[in-house]
């Protein structure tokens, strides 16, 4: 269990404050895997570095497994750290060692015996798929191969928690996948807390099971990804779900006028944030309202049972079903636009 | 003639290349811990302590400020204490040592510098000791930059130790100044130059090929 209470930091620079944490609160249940998203500068990095006091907090505790590790001692310090593994988005490995030496570097620090480090090296390689990169040295493998060094390394003191400073932001999406893959093995086969942060939607969705959302230095939001995405969820968190702006195509832009006029139709832009189905909305408005319509643009995001995004609908009914439709999602709080008529 | 010439030169050759290398050496172990303090105690580094960072740095500059040939001259009671003369090679070593040791110092605070921030923070997130960051993480990781900077540092030597050689270091300088200069021996001079160049080349050459050796990155 991590109990983060309270913490607050504040940077001085040149004069200038700057609160990057406010007050915080975060549980962390045993198990569990945690994303904290936010924009950049919000605080998620100074948040994470908190944990295991990279950064040492104004106030507030950290309190991991009962233990406060805001007021230990640095040799006691050093002792808990050791059984919290972490990685980062620029990895940091030491270029002077190979992808074995860099994996053995906690084991050395811990005097362990030469026997035993190649043996669990060799094991924890296998683990991440590098057995055979062992000799090489990290300019020469790729992102996602030296981020899995990287997870070896902070694997290699059996911690108990591991956490991940933008550990995908510097990888494509396709190696993210298979890095976040990998993390969520490690969380279901050794039993690994994992904390994460990042200000990519795709990495929360794809591994967290809670996600807090900073904003500010201050966490707006916290819970289960559904429970958040359901009913008022939070701005911000919507921000990074409906990102994308949805541009009328050029095509049909020309025609587009602003006011109404007689033989044109409303271009529509919708809003999905999880109160209604996509398919129950394109059903409602062909079957109950009797309306035609195009789909111009369409960007949906299925998070569990609810659906995120944006349409861009072209309604070609009566203006009274026109009316009556746009009336209907006014009053089930779906939210809508008229872009113009065309 | 030509064999006494090959001789003296050959002596000579060997006296320089004595003083620099172990110079150079002593050089480092006075130099190397120096730069070490002067990069931890810097401001946002592992041990931040800005009092003897100024301190240490204040010392630093003001040996680099003195020139060499003072310096050799100013230090001859403190080598007669140690060494129990003011001449030859061994004496040399001192003046040379101590002139070099805060030029290595700032060399390897610069070296240290060059290691990136992230991978002390890894360090310090596993656990390691300031002890440990030093041996496992900084030194391996700035070894490529201290092995060009030995380098420079060794080259530097070659001409202190000739300039040694004026106020009787012995070696390659003793035998261009009192043969070629004061002997107006043409030969030897040239000879003495050509030497010395060489010496340049080699030990460039060489501090090139090892650097380039242990830099993977």
């Amino acid at each position: 269990m991590i109990q983060i209470r309270n913490i607050s930091k504040t940077f001085r620079q040149n004069n200038k404050v700057f609160r990057a944490l406010d007050g915080i609160d975060l549980e962390i249940a045993e198990g569990d895997i945690v994303g904290i998203i936010g924009s950049s500068g919000a605080g998620k990095s100074t948040l994470i570095r908190c944990v295991n006091l990279l950064e040492k907090p104004d106030s507030g505790q950290v309190l991991i497994r009962g233990k406060d590790l805001t007021t230990l001692d640095s040799k006691s310090l050093a002792r808990e750290r050791k059984k919290i593994g972490m990685i980062f988005q620029h990895f940091n490995l030491l270029s002077s060692r190979t992808v074995f030496e860099n994996v053995a570097l906690p084991l050395e620090l811990e005097h362990v015996h030469k026997t035993e480090v190649s043996r669990k090296v060799t094991a924890l390689l296998k683990l991440v798929g590098l057995e055979d990169k062992a000799a090489a040295y990290p300019a020469n493998l790729s992102g996602g191969q030296k981020q899995r060094v990287a997870i070896a390394r902070a694997l290699a003191n059996d911690p108990y928690l591991l956490l991940c400073d933008e550990a995908t932001s510097a990888l494509d999406p396709a190696t993210t996948q298979s890095i976040l893959q990998l993390l969520r093995d490690i969380n279901q086969r050794l039993k690994i807390t994992i904390l994460l942060i990042t200000h990519e939607m795709e990495v929360v969705k794809s591994i967290c099971n809670h996600v807090a959302v900073i904003d500010h230095g201050r966490l707006v939001a916290k819970g289960t990804l559904e429970q958040l995405l359901s009913g008022n969820s939070h701005p911000v968190l919507r921000q990074f779900i409906n990102t994308n702006h949805m541009s009328i195509p050029q095509e049909l832009y020309k025609g587009v006028k602003e006011k109404y006029a007689e033989g044109l139709f409303p271009l529509v832009e919708i809003e999905l944030n999880g109160n209604i189905p996509f398919e129950k909305l394109i059903d409602t408005i062909y079957y109950h309202f009797q309306i035609p319509y195009k789909l111009v643009k369409a960007e949906v995001e299925y998070l569990g049972k609810a659906n995120f995004g944006k349409l861009l609908l072209h309604l070609l009914g009566t203006d009274k079903s026109n009316e009556n439709a746009i009336q209907y999602f006014n009053q089930n709080n779906i939210k809508n636009t008229i872009k113009g008529y065309a | 003639m030509l064999d006494s010439n090959i001789s003296l030169l050959a002596k000579g050759l060997g006296e320089t290349v004595f003083m620099s290398f172990a110079s150079c050496f002593f050089g480092f172990v006075l130099g190397l811990p120096a730069g070490v303090v002067l990069f931890l105690t810097r401001k946002g580094q592992l041990l931040e302590q800005s009092f003897y960072h100024r301190l240490l740095s204040t010392v630093v500059n003001v040996f680099r400020s003195i020139p060499f040939i003072i310096l050799i001259v100013w230090m001859i009671p403190f080598t007669r204490t140690l060494i129990g003369t003011s001449i030859g090679v061994f004496a040399a070593l001192v003046p040379l040592s101590i002139g070099a040791a805060p030029f290595i110092a700032r060399l390897v605070e610069n070296s240290l510098l060059e290691v990136p921030q992230g991978l002390i923070e890894t360090a310090r997130a596993m656990g390691a000791s300031p002890f440990q960051v030093i041996t496992k993480l900084l030194l391996p990781e700035a070894l490529p930059s201290l092995i060009n900077n030995a380098t420079i540092t060794l080259i530097t030597l070659v001409g202190y130790s000739a300039m040694g050689g004026a106020v009787g270091a012995g070696g390659l300088g003793q035998v261009g100044y009192q043969y070629g200069y004061i002997g107006y021996d043409a030969f030897i001079m040239n000879a003495v130059l050509l030497l010395l160049v060489l010496l340049v080349f080699a030990i460039q050459f060489t501090g090139d090929k090892l650097s380039k050796k242990f830099n993977h990155r």
